[in-house]
């Protein structure tokens, strides 16, 4: 594929002699949202902090195109309690001067929040604030650790609606990490289910009627899903027949 | 006012003047017993430039840096936890150099002015050296704040961005092996990790911003010394200690403040 972002061959990974991760393989092209997806503990972090040269893999190829720029938010950020830092600094850390800091905020919908400190903003603004501070490295590819994580549902629906306008926009490529394929599935280009391998991968609907997935999510997260996801296009009646036409 | 106390003033303000932004960091990073274990290493390169007969200043400070590359490195092969390597760092380094003091038959050292400092009796000498070392240091660190304040924030994402985390990391150890060397003359070893994480505590209560708890640190320390050296020649106390209280009282003042 020309327009590669990352690609990922045959890695393995094992931190303290276990393996964490093996043989994964997977890209990302540009304008592309793929999902990670897996129970907790599966390695999707240790894979995406392999992807962003944080960790050593053990076998296999990570190849990135030349100089590609990557905007990443972490799963949780251990800021320190003691250091004052307002939302604006800590923004302009990426390296960006006060008007890009500005602009970044107004993308993601959170201007009001400048002067705030870091400390004291919700779970769902400092999300929104990660993936400002990830727009200002003008990425080409953007890797996403969890990015609902502590959101409430209606939050995470805005904020996954977010991060599509933001693909739309800049054209970049996402690698996103998700434990929940419900509210990603309209979403994202590609899923990538992975338990400690890759148990599964492709376009969410056939990832969510594969036996790979169902044997590890369960049947009756599958069927949740198949009908979760068919509410977009058309209805069911009584018999579970299908209504042409009901759209919801 | 008398040279004797020009020189104090001298020595003390340059000290604070740097322990200031260094003494964010350590709260920052929780280092306070990384200043602790610098500091109780110095007993060591005392002993070995009485055995070598070389400059005590000198040896104590490159005696600082190699442990702050050694615990740079340690920190990075995570065989134990850090703050078990640093305890046993610094009584390891103070156990043998009161053994090799021992040896070097000249057990006379003043064991006061080396616990708790000897403001009074620094040299101009003494006071050119502390400022060419701040001065070294306080550019170092106006150069790299943004890089090292990314670090503080999160190393992760630091080096995800392509920051060098490691070379930093690094770098800022070194800053404070040589600001702990410093602080040393100023308040003596057992008080080095009070006068970097006071005024920078003070600090935390009134500043919005990283860069303004680093100034506001730098210019309570720095009050806090001209207090503590008034008090120490009105009074005839012990300038070290008198800093301490001084810079102490200055926190609470800040505290109420922000309450």
């Amino acid at each position: 594929m020309t327009d590669s972002l990352l690609e990922l061959k045959e890695v393995s990974i094992a931190l303290g002699g276990t393996e964490i991760v093996r043989d994964v393989s997977f890209n990302v092209a540009a304008n592309q949202i793929v999902t990670l997806i897996g129970p907790n503990g599966a390695g999707k972090t240790t894979l995406v902090r392999a992807v962003l040269g944080l960790c050593a893999i053990s076998s296999g190829h990570i190849q990135t195109r030349q100089d590609l720029r990557i905007g990443y938010t972490p799963q949780r950020l251990r800021i320190n309690a003691h250091m004052p830092l307002p939302v604006l600094q800590f923004l302009q850390l990426a390296g960006a001067s006060r008007s890009q800091v500005v602009g970044a905020l107004r993308e993601t919908g959170i201007e009001r929040l400048q002067g705030s400190a870091m400390q004291d903003v919700s779970g769902g603004e400092l999300q929104r604030i990660l993936l400002a501070r990830a727009l200002l490295r003008k990425p080409q590819l953007l890797v996403l650790d969890e990015p609902v994580q502590g959101v409430d549902l209606g939050g995470q629906t805005e904020l996954y609606d977010l991060i599509t306008r933001v693909r739309n926009e800049h054209g970049c490529g996402v690698l996103m990490v998700s434990h929940d394929l419900q509210l990603v599935m309209a979403t994202t280009d590609s899923v990538v289910c992975l338990n400690h391998h890759v148990c599964c991968h492709g376009h969410p609907d056939q990832v969510s009627n594969d036996p790979a997935f169902i044997e590890l999510f369960g049947a009756r997260y599958a069927q949740q899903l198949a009908v979760y996801h068919h509410h977009h296009d058309h209805d069911h009646d009584m018999h579970g027949n299908v209504v042409p036409g009901a759209t919801k | 006012m008398e040279e004797l106390i020009l020189r104090a003033l001298g020595a003390g303000l340059l000290v604070a003047m740097i322990t200031g932004p260094m003494g964010c960091f350590v709260i920052w990073q929780r280092m306070a017993y990384f200043g602790d274990t610098l500091a109780h290493s110095a007993l060591l390169g005392i002993a070995l430039s009485l055995l070598l007969a070389i400059d005590t200043g000198l040896t104590v400070l490159v005696g600082a840096i190699c442990i702050a590359l050694l615990l740079a490195w340690m920190e990075t092969s995570r065989r134990l936890p850090l703050d078990t390597v640093l305890g046993m760092v610094a009584h390891v380094t103070l156990a043998a150099g009161v053994i090799l003091l021992g040896l070097t038959q000249q057990g006379q050292i003043d064991w006061l002015a080396y616990l708790f400092g000897d403001l009074l009796a620094v040299s101009w000498r003494q006071v050119l050296q502390t400022a060419l070392l701040g001065g070294v240091v306080l550019a170092l660190v106006c150069a790299c704040w943004s890089k090292f304040v990314a670090l503080a924030v999160d190393s992760d994402l630091a080096q995800a961005e392509g920051l060098a985390v490691k070379r930093y990391q690094t770098l800022l150890l070194i800053l404070m092996a040589i600001t702990a060397t410093t602080a040393m003359q100023v308040v003596g070893v057992l008080l080095v990790t009070a006068l970097l994480i006071i005024p920078a505590a003070a600090a935390r209560q009134l500043a919005k911003t990283p860069a303004q708890m680093a100034v506001f640190a730098s210019i309570i320390g720095c009050l806090g010394v001209l207090a503590g050296v008034a008090a120490s020649y009105h009074a005839d106390i012990a300038a070290g200690p008198a800093i301490v209280v001084a810079s102490f009282c200055l926190y609470l003042l800040a505290s109420l403040k922000r309450a």
